[in-house]
């Protein structure tokens, strides 16, 4: 760099502060894949299009489910807010304790989610109880001094806000460095005072001095506040109930009796704590499902491998929905980064109309699809070779086919929801018993040639009749709630199986009278008579095998489902073109959300080819390339070794190793040089290992180290 | 204002005693007075009143509010000020950050002619909040008359005995006066006196004859006893208000009450169910079925890896290290019991309580207790800590993170059962003392 300076001497240049990334737009990464320069940027537009919609249907849900919950709180928090305003005259309310009202929420061990509930909870509440909302979480309250430290901060804030909103600023915050209760309640009664001439439109009770809005703190985490801190909280702020109404709120992921093991009992009688609980996350899931892939609003689906990988990780790793969400937005956008042909993964008519537009390199790409080649096969000669070398006949045969994938979508929807009203309450739920599960297993494959399905229908034809009533009325109203009418044969049929059993109960009573007549038949006779009467009986059962009017109606019931089955509920690899919306990397996806760091340093490790792609450490299982790197060599090693490794024998086999690649004969010792460097490369690889957490120094034996890690990975 | 007589009850001779030792308004009084007694034995009740009604100059402080010292020794000297001069009180803010000011503008204020001539005295309530500020306050407090040579005296209450108190570099030892507890005849003199005006005092008296003899096994603290006895009134009152029975219809009115006060006493007192909740099943609003305990609801959720997790946790909590390989180990022969013993492991160690365990031996467990082959993913490690914070598995020993952390499991036996029995999973068969 120049200076005007004509000395000699130091400068201090500061950089310049221009922005010197430049930043890539987004879309452009999309080009970065070799075969992916097709429509990429309407690829990125449409990707980002569905997500928008995908993320505000979820956001919805969330919303519509919380509410229930929400709304119970507000009733207890008005409530209880009510009976700490209630005229002091009164008897009772003078001796009572004074007890802080406490809604416990009991939310679940999914703790990546409540964060997003109690923002909105927090929103709800200002927005009718109280500005005064403060959330805390324990990390941020070690002690008493941080905790108020928050809360006051925090309450200000909100009050700030309030003012703001209703006239300008008025001098309230002053930098305090020592917050204490005092201030707190002197702040209070301020700001309450002020407030209360401007807020006329709250009712208010003429007895109080002022009327007020309560505080309510949220403790977000209940289980990680240390005892102490909310103790002394507790009994000062209940000591001074009257003059500052607070309300509190625990968020409680385990169990209530959390509530009873860090408070005792002395400050827990100065709580009366109500509980509230959440929806269970497996019915959030379910109805996550419902909303999202259930559905033909969105045009994308998943395989049933990554179905798999997404719930396996929900249910067996952390319960979080908003990981689950995640995942889901995950693989759209690498359906949408890997698969040139997404594009057409759109509303049917952009579809249709994006067809017409495609480039000759992605008609190509269609013709690649296996699904389509074997489409071609089934098709006459004379077409095969329209579609194979006219562009135009292709394009229309693809905007048919998308029709129709549509269409199947549509039936496949209602008939597995019909075929898992059927199934989801028989004994052992042969088909498993929520939704998602009947999914994955007609996703997989055919479903009719499973041994789990010919076992419910087994079970179906076993049904009484409520049963399959309100079964069938369950499919009724499937088909009623749904907008298209592709089915409306089918509907039809169920409401005239309905019909029918109706009209079975009139019916019954003639039949009691023949099976009357039939008892009638045993008469007083001695034994052998009577067993040579019952095997008659039996026997004539067996020949006419008479079915009552209501097991032949039965019958047809089951046979018009697996109908349905054997029509709709076709595997979607069926169906052509149905890699154009169906997402199936199931490996990348594991790879991204169920990352496994200790197998990738043992592959890295064991057999550096997989990373380094070099040919020359190619090896076979089990021996040591000895040109591979030292860490290597000394990992591979060490593998072979028990608890304590002799650090001597260690180097002398890394030596070993690394000699027999140098000279060929092995027998000629090494010069006093070359043995120093192997030293020394041996003395890195080992710190290497160290640092990596593989061995560690020990007491325990002189030039021993000890292994932490066993078994393969 | 009513005379002290009526104002503090059954507490008699504390008063003489301390009357006898504040003297005359312009007398020296002794330096320090340490009040200890149980919970709600009347120690501020009576100190407060005491000095309210004799119109003495104090301050009282909770020094549960005052967290730090100097919020503590600006708090006192505040309300001196507004003592000393009413008209322009709190005008100006104090800082006072050591002891050293605080004696220095003690003098300063207590100069003031409202003061002056008369014994100030500064209440410390819940002293024992004092030791765990810094050590010279403690002694500083107890001295005060002697450092700033002022006719003041301090008075300390705590729950604690004085012994516990006293620091070791040694100090001047105050006058201790013990609040003892209030016996039956006391409770039933002082829960009687405050009955609502519209039963007759006789009436009341006798409910709370009732109410004793069910809690007072369980409960003395005056307030709880006083809290419980105004929840339950209206039930009691119920016969007479229906017309069902006179109120000398004591009889009756004890069949009606006593079954109602056993269960409170389960519930309620317990907290279990909240007092406003108690009211509305009395009031016949909620359906009893409906309210259930806090501890009812002892059923957690959790991930399908989380349940072994912990199962694994709990299982290398209670059981010896060695005897891992004869529950996990396919081919481990036939070991008995016996042959474990050892002298020290005849205990139970579910007496002992649970033991750590290095995160390894877990991982081992976990490996050998699920059926499909577990992956060491990274979910698998972030469980083990959302465990550590949902406080079902505690980190032990925060020194050796990297390379050997080490929990203890702490949930109970019944807890672990339930989440077996979810995942079915027969832990008792893997548990040594259940051997």
């Amino acid at each position: 760099m120049a200076t005007s300076s004509v000395s000699k001497g130091c400068f201090v240049f500061k950089p310049n502060y221009k922005k010197r990334k430049i930043s890539v737009p987004i879309e452009d990464y999309f080009d970065t894949k070799k075969n992916a320069s097709e429509d990429s940027k309407l690829r990125f537009e449409t990707y980002q299009l569905m997500w928008q919609q995908m993320k505000s249907e979820t956001e919805r849900l969330q919303e519509e489910l919380n509410k229930n919950l929400f709304d119970s709180l507000i009733e207890f928090l008005q409530k209880s807010h009510c009976g700490l305003q209630k005229s002091s005259r009164d008897w009772g309310f003078q001796i009572k304790l004074r007890e802080i009202p406490t809604a416990a929420v009991v939310l679940g061990v999914n703790v990546t989610d409540h964060d997003s509930i109690f923002r909105s909870l927090t929103e709800v509440l200002q927005n009718t109880v109280t500005p005064y909302v403060v959330s805390l979480q324990a990390k941020d309250c070690p002690d008493m001094k941080h905790f108020l430290q928050k809360l006051v901060s925090q309450l200000m804030n909100c009050c700030e806000d309030v003012k703001s909103n209703e006239e300008g600023s008025v001098h309230v915050t002053q930098k305090r460095t020592h917050y204490s209760m005092d201030l707190l309640f002197d702040w209070y009664k301020t700001v309450t005072q002020k407030a209360e001439p401007k807020l006329p439109s709250k009712k208010r009770t003429s007895s109080h001095q002022w009327q007020c809005s309560p505080v309510v703190l949220v403790l977000k985490d209940m289980e990680s506040f240390t005892t102490k801190v909310l103790q002394d909280f507790i009994t000062v702020s209940s000591q001074h109930l009257h003059e500052f109404p607070l309300i509190l709120i625990f968020g409680i992921a385990t169990s209530p009796v959390i509530i009873h093991r860090l408070l005792p009992h002395a400050i827990s009688s100065l709580l009366c704590i109500e509980l509230f609980q959440t929806l269970s996350c497996k019915e959030h899931l379910s109805s996550v499902l419902d909303k999202v892939l259930l559905t033909t609003q969105f045009p994308f689906k998943i395989s049933e491998k990554v179905l798999q990988v997404l719930t396996n990780i929900f249910l067996y790793h952390d319960f979080s929905i908003q990981n689950f969400i995640k995942g889901l937005q995950l693989s759209l956008l690498e359906h949408f980064y890997s698969q040139p042909l997404s594009v057409l993964c759109c509303d049917l008519p952009e579809a249709k109309k994006r067809i017409n537009f495609l480039s000759a390199n992605q008609c190509e790409n269609i013709l690649r699809l296996p699904s389509f080649q074997r489409h071609v096969e089934k098709q006459t000669p004379e077409k095969q070779v329209a579609l194979l070398t006219n562009e135009r006949s292709l394009k229309e045969e693809a905007q048919s086919l998308l029709e129709n994938l549509h269409t199947y979508h549509v039936n496949y929807f209602l008939a597995l929801k019909c075929l898992h009203n059927f199934t989801s309450s028989l004994p052992k739920y042969p088909l498993g018993r929520q939704i998602r599960e009947l999914y994955c297993a007609c996703l997989e494959r055919n479903i009719r040639h499973s041994k789990e399905y010919a076992s419910a229908l087994q079970l179906l034809r076993m049904l009484a009749k409520d049963e399959l009533m309100t079964m069938l009325q369950k499919c009724s109203s499937v088909f009623k709630s749904s907008s298209e009418n592709q089915l409306d044969n089918t509907a039809k049929k169920i409401e005239e199986f309905l019909a029918q059993f109706e009209s079975l109960d009139a019916d019954v009573k003639e039949e009691e009278d023949s099976s009357g007549s039939q008892a009638k038949g045993l008469q007083k006779t001695d034994l052998y008579h009577l067993q040579k009467s019952l095997l008659e009986m039996k026997e004539l059962r067996r020949t006419n095998k008479k079915q009552t009017r209501f097991e032949a109606l039965r019958e047809k019931v089951v046979d018009f489902i697996d109908c349905l089955v054997r029509d709709y509920l076709l595997p979607p690899e069926t169906q052509p073109l149905h890699e154009v919306v169906y997402f199936s990397a199931a490996n990348t996806l594991r790879e991204h959300l169920n990352a496994a760091p200790r197998i990738a340093l043992h592959t890295a490790l064991n057999n550096p080819y997989y990373y380094l792609k070099n040919e020359a450490l190619k090896s076979e299982e089990g021996c040591i390339p000895n040109i591979a790197p030292d860490i290597c060599i000394a990992y591979k090693l060490h593998l072979e070794c028990s608890r304590l490794i002799n650090l001597v024998d260690w180097s002398e086999a890394f030596a070993t190793v690394v000699t027999a690649a140098e000279n060929i004969d092995a027998k000629s010792t090494p010069s006093e040089e070359m043995s120093e460097i192997i030293h020394a490369r041996f003395i890195r690889a080992v710190s290497e290992l160290e640092l990596l957490g593989f061995i560690k120094p020990t007491k325990q034996k002189t030039d021993h180290v000890a292994r932490l890690t066993w078994g393969g990975c | 204002m009513p005379p002290l007589e009526s104002m503090v009850l059954c507490r008699e001779s504390q008063v003489a005693t301390l009357q006898s030792l504040f003297g005359e308004r312009h007398h020296f009084s002794f330096p320090s007075i340490f009040i200890y007694g149980h919970t709600a034995s009347g120690k501020t009740y009576v100190t407060q009143t005491l000095l309210k009604t004799l119109e003495l100059p104090h301050v009282f402080v909770n020094c549960v509010e005052c967290f730090t010292l100097r919020l503590l020794l600006e708090h006192i000297l505040s309300r001196l000020r507004v003592l000393g001069s009413p008209e322009d009180g709190s005008c100006a803010e104090v800082t006072c950050d050591t002891f050293n000011d605080f004696v220095r503008l003690f003098k300063q204020i207590t100069k003031a002619e409202s003061l002056k001539d008369q014994t100030v005295y500064i209440v410390l309530d819940k002293a024992e909040y004092l030791r765990d500020m810094e050590a010279n306050v403690l002694p500083g407090f107890l001295r005060l008359q002697e450092l700033t040579d002022r006719n003041v005296t301090v008075i300390l209450l705590s729950e604690i005995v004085w012994e516990k108190f006293r620091p070791n570099t040694g100090c001047f030892e105050p006058f201790v006066l013990y609040f003892p507890d209030y016996s039956i005849g006391n409770l039933q003199k002082i829960l009687s006196h405050d009955h609502p005006p519209e039963y007759s005092a006789d009436f009341y008296a006798a409910y709370i004859n009732i109410l004793l003899g069910v809690f007072y096994t369980v409960c003395r603290d005056l307030n709880e006893l006083r809290h419980l006895a105004v929840l339950n009134f209206p039930k009691y009152c119920e016969p007479v208000v229906k017309g069902e029975a006179s109120e000398r219809d004591t009889r009756k009115l004890w069949r009606n009450i006593e079954p109602h006060l056993k269960k409170a006493m389960q519930a309620v007192y317990l907290r279990e169910v909240s007092s406003s909740q108690w009211e509305k099943l009395q009031n016949g609003d909620t359906d009893p079925g409906q309210v259930k305990g806090l501890s009812a609801y002892n059923h957690v959720e959790l991930p399908y890896y989380s349940k072994f997790i912990l199962i694994a946790a709990y299982l290398a909590s209670y059981n010896p290290a060695r005897t891992d390989k004869r529950f996990f180990l396919k081919h481990h022969g036939k070991i008995k019991k016996t042959n474990f013993l050892k002298k020290h492991e005849k205990t139970s160690n579910h007496l002992l309580g649970p033991k750590p365990f290095p995160l390894d031996r877990l991982l081992a467990i976990l490996y050998s207790i699920v059926d499909s082959r577990v992956a060491p993913t990274a979910n698998i490690f972030s469980q083990i800590t959302s465990l550590v914070t949902l406080q079902l598995l505690s980190l032990v020993g925060h020194d050796d993170q990297l390379d050997g952390p080490k929990y203890k499991c702490a949930v109970s036996l019944d807890f672990i059962r339930a989440i077996a029995r979810t995942v079915n999973f027969d832990i008792i068969k893997y548990l040594y003392d259940f051997l």
